[in-house]
């Protein structure tokens, strides 16, 4: 009897955060029905996609023990960088006048490389002067909006909201492969490919292994013989790598962009990873725990919007469910040692 | 004898967890004023035995009696109030504060008026100094913890054990960082507190100890109480025969192993450091166990992490089968099939939350590595299975996290991590440290083994009848300086300790 208690505690713990998803869904929908429909899976998908890519970014550092403070700051320059280049060529406050219609890919490739920067720049800091985590995407975080904000007051744009995004570009957010309520938006499917493709470093390259392992005793990793000031710096550099994705789609997905964009994304990124069970003490972390972890946000912030609660009250939910999704981790890593 | 004769008593304990029967009917009295030893292989419950006397456990079944009272101890600080203390092998103290305020932590003197309240450091330092000298400890409670020995700040815990006038004192391991000299003075120490009328619950592996310093010994088996004896009719044979519950005919196994030609030549090794290694060089042959004997502070660790490339060195050269080599980093090591067994399983070893997999693939992950970046899982999982199966690490799967294994299987897998590098050379730290008897010999024929096929072993370790048992050759070292390379055939305990001590005040 005793053991089947201890057993199903366990089980609770392991999936407490699949069942508070469905508690979720299941308050809302008894509250109104109409809440379980297509439409709504499908709004909920496209709320997370941009979302999903900031958290396994976020996911890649906090598994390695550290925190990455620039996410936000890094969407929001490289939706203005691509958004800068990708306006219509007859739009009247155009940033750059004069340049001609680029290929679609160049300045997708420049906000994402501009994102890498930032990620080395934050590896770099982190492994080359021990300085910590916090402390140097902190000062990144500062950084990254100063230059952005220089860039966005540039004549002739100074400061104004960067609009005219040329539909083959919006497109990209907003559109779908077929229509009706049974289309698949573009970005859902692109946020699926990035999950899949960190799923896969994560679990079969060198460098995940790597991660777990710095994340997991970072001495011992240093005696394995793991360079672990490269690791870290490669690390860093693609989790800013998909926040400068991320900040592309939000660009699309919104058909514009200020040098704001962004701001505070990284608090609800981390916020979704530790609620999907990555740990903050490092080496733990799985891409399907990070993709609930979003779910369930957007689900709040959608769910609670649909029955049409005070959304003051939606930000103590969601507080008190960060809160007690770590205090459940910490009670699992209590009850194995 | 009546119940009277007994300080503490703990009767019929059992515990299990799910799957586990970790305490079975166990049964443990101390007698007052008592050194009392309880041993058992790791595994055996002593642990868990001692986790229920502090509250941290609640046992399924059985009681305990202090001073003929039965007691509910609900968690540690309960134990603390009803006289019972522990000393813990790895010490927490706060470092950057200084010894009175780590003696007082939680309970300092205060001193004010009414609702003004500040702590009194005069009468703290006054009680500190007077509970040292009581003691006869000498340290300056004004002196900060992070500069003090361990040995220190052992004495320091034992001193705040006394504060808290406990009956009973539990020592887990006390000895496992200490050197020869700082034993002895904890030996005082533990003699003295033995006049008070203190018990001490003594939990160590070292046999020898053992025998020197404790009236009684229960032994502990399977999580099963074998038998209390008066320490004086014991001999280590019996002691790890009732142990491991058979008789031990060898505590090291047959050695065949024949050395040959000279692999790696150091010479005039010297750290940065000016109170670090300096000047050593030596020969190590292929086939060869090179055991390191000296003193904690002898800077064995040092220059065996030199060697590994983890730490960087001011002069001296390497040379590998007669060519010259630079070895500047771990990585550079491993190229030169060089692997180092870290003396800190826990610290610079494991990767507690990783499956075995990842904990046994982690040093080579380049031989998995197939095109497009992917790894070979399925050729990782074999290859640690081959290793589990050899090594004999009892685990119920591959994918079992590792910090679930005892201690020894934990060395397991750590030496099977390198071994999949396939090294020329292994530098092993303290390998069998904090390991049960059983795992120990395994280990010993492991190494044997490995001896046999042509590895050459340099092997640190601070118990005498391990490095004589275990090495062809024994260099002794003292205060950073080699001072003998000692032949096993005529080395003796008392010649290696005169190396040892050779510049030691």
């Amino acid at each position: 009897m005793n053991f089947d208690t201890k057993k199903l505690n366990e089980f609770l713990l392991e999936y407490a955060i699949y069942g508070v998803l469905l508690v979720l869904i299941i308050a809302i929908a008894v509250y109104n029905s109409n809440f379980l429909s297509v439409n709504t899976l499908r709004d909920i998908l496209m709320q997370s996609s941009t979302r999903v890519i900031i958290a396994l970014g976020a996911g890649f550092v906090l598994i390695t023990a550290g925190v990455d403070l620039s996410a936000g700051r890094v969407v929001g320059l490289a939706a203005v960088i691509s958004g800068s280049m990708l306006q219509v060529a007859d739009y009247s406050r155009r940033f750059f006048p004069n340049l001609p219609d680029l290929p679609i890919w160049i300045p997708i490739v420049i906000a994402v490389l501009a994102g890498l920067i930032v990620g080395i720049l934050n590896g770099w800091i982190v492994a080359k002067f021990s300085v910590p985590p916090f402390i140097a995407t902190l000062g990144t975080y500062v950084m990254v909006y100063g230059v952005n904000s220089i860039y966005f007051d540039m004549k002739p744009n100074e400061s104004q909201p960067i609009g005219g995004l040329r539909p083959d570009f919006t497109v990209i957010g907003s559109g779908s492969i077929g229509s009706g309520p049974y289309s698949i938006p573009y970005i859902v499917l692109i946020a699926l490919i990035v999950a899949f493709v960190v799923w896969i470093i994560f679990n079969k390259t060198k460098l995940g292994k790597n991660m777990y392992a710095i994340g997991g005793n970072i001495n011992a990793a240093k005696v394995s013989g793991i360079n672990v000031g490269l690791n870290l710096v490669m690390i860093y550099a693609i989790a800013g790598a998909l926040y400068g994705f991320a900040g592309v789609l939000e660009a699309a997905r919104t058909g514009g962009a200020t040098n704001n964009y962004g701001n505070m994304y990284e608090l609800d990124a981390i916020a979704a990873c530790v609620v999907g069970g990555v740990s903050t003490t490092g080496g733990i972390g799985t891409v399907p725990g990070i993709l609930v972890g979003v779910v369930i946000f957007t689900v709040i912030n959608y769910g609670l919007t649909f029955v049409g609660m005070n959304p003051y009250w939606q930000l103590i939910i969601k507080g008190l469910i960060i809160v007690s999704a770590v205090a459940v981790d910490i009670r699992k890593y209590i009850s194995k040692t | 004898m009546t119940e009277s004769d007994f300080l503490l008593e703990m009767n019929h304990i059992s515990k299990e967890f799910p799957g586990v029967k970790a305490l079975d009917d166990v049964t443990l009295k101390v007698r007052p004023g008592t050194v009392h030893a309880l041993m058992g292989e790791n595994g055996a419950g002593k642990s868990t035995l001692m986790k229920c006397l502090f509250g941290i456990y609640k046992q399924d079944a059985g009681e305990i009696i202090l001073n003929g009272q039965k007691l509910e101890i609900h968690n540690s600080k309960d134990a603390l109030n009803y006289g019972i203390s522990m000393i813990h092998q790895e010490l927490h103290p706060v470092p950057h504060r200084d010894v009175m305020e780590n003696v007082w932590l939680g309970r300092f003197p205060m001193t004010g008026i009414g609702p003004f309240q500040f702590v009194d450091h005069k009468k703290m330092y006054a009680d500190t100094a007077a509970l040292f000298q009581q003691l006869e400890i000498d340290i300056d409670p004004n002196a900060l913890v992070k500069t003090l020995s361990v040995s220190k700040i052992q004495s320091i815990e034992i001193a705040k054990a006394v504060s808290f006038n406990s009956k009973i004192i539990v020592m887990d391991e006390p000895t496992s960082s200490l050197t020869g000299n700082e034993v002895e003075q904890l030996f005082k120490i533990i003699r003295d507190l033995r006049k008070r009328g203190v018990s001490i619950i003594y939990i160590s592996h070292k046999m020898e100890e053992i025998l020197q310093i404790s009236d009684d010994v229960t032994i502990m088996r399977d999580g099963k109480y074998i038998g209390t004896w008066d320490a004086s009719e014991l001999t280590t044979d019996l002691i790890i025969s009732k142990m491991v519950g058979r008789d031990l005919t060898q505590r090291f196994p047959e050695r065949s192993n024949v050395p040959g030609e000279v692999v790696l030549r150091v010479e005039n090794l010297t750290s940065p450091n000016p109170r670090s290694f300096k000047n050593i060089s030596f020969d190590l042959r292929k086939g060869e166990v090179l055991g390191i004997s000296g003193l904690v502070g002898a800077q064995r660790t040092e220059l065996i992490e030199a060697i590994f490339g983890l730490r960087s060195i001011a002069e001296g050269k390497f040379i590998l089968n007669g060519k010259e080599i630079k070895i500047k980093s771990p990585a550079d090591a491993k190229k030169f099939r060089i692997a180092l067994l870290t003396e800190e399983r826990r610290a610079t070893g494991i990767f507690p939350v990783l499956p075995i997999v990842e904990n046994t693939a982690i040093a080579d992950l380049n031989a998995y590595q197939t095109a497009y970046f992917l790894l070979d899982e399925k050729k990782m999982k074999e290859d640690t299975a081959k290793s589990v199966e050899k090594l004999r690490i009892k685990t119920p799967s591959v994918k079992e996290l590792i910090k679930n294994l005892s201690g020894g299987n934990q060395q397991k897998v750590l030496i099977g991590r390198w071994l999949l590098t396939d090294p020329d050379i292994l530098l092993l730290d303290e390998p069998t440290r904090g390991i049960d008897v059983g795992a120990k010999f395994e280990i010993y024929t492991i190494i044997t083994e490995l001896a046999k096929q042509g590895k050459s072993i340099i092997m640190i370790s601070s118990e005498m009848p391990e490095i004589l048992g275990m090495s062809d050759r024994i260099m002794v070292m003292c205060e950073g300086r080699l001072t003998g390379i000692l032949d096993q055939k005529n080395a003796t305990e008392r010649e290696i300790m005169r190396h040892a001590t050779l510049y030691l005040a």
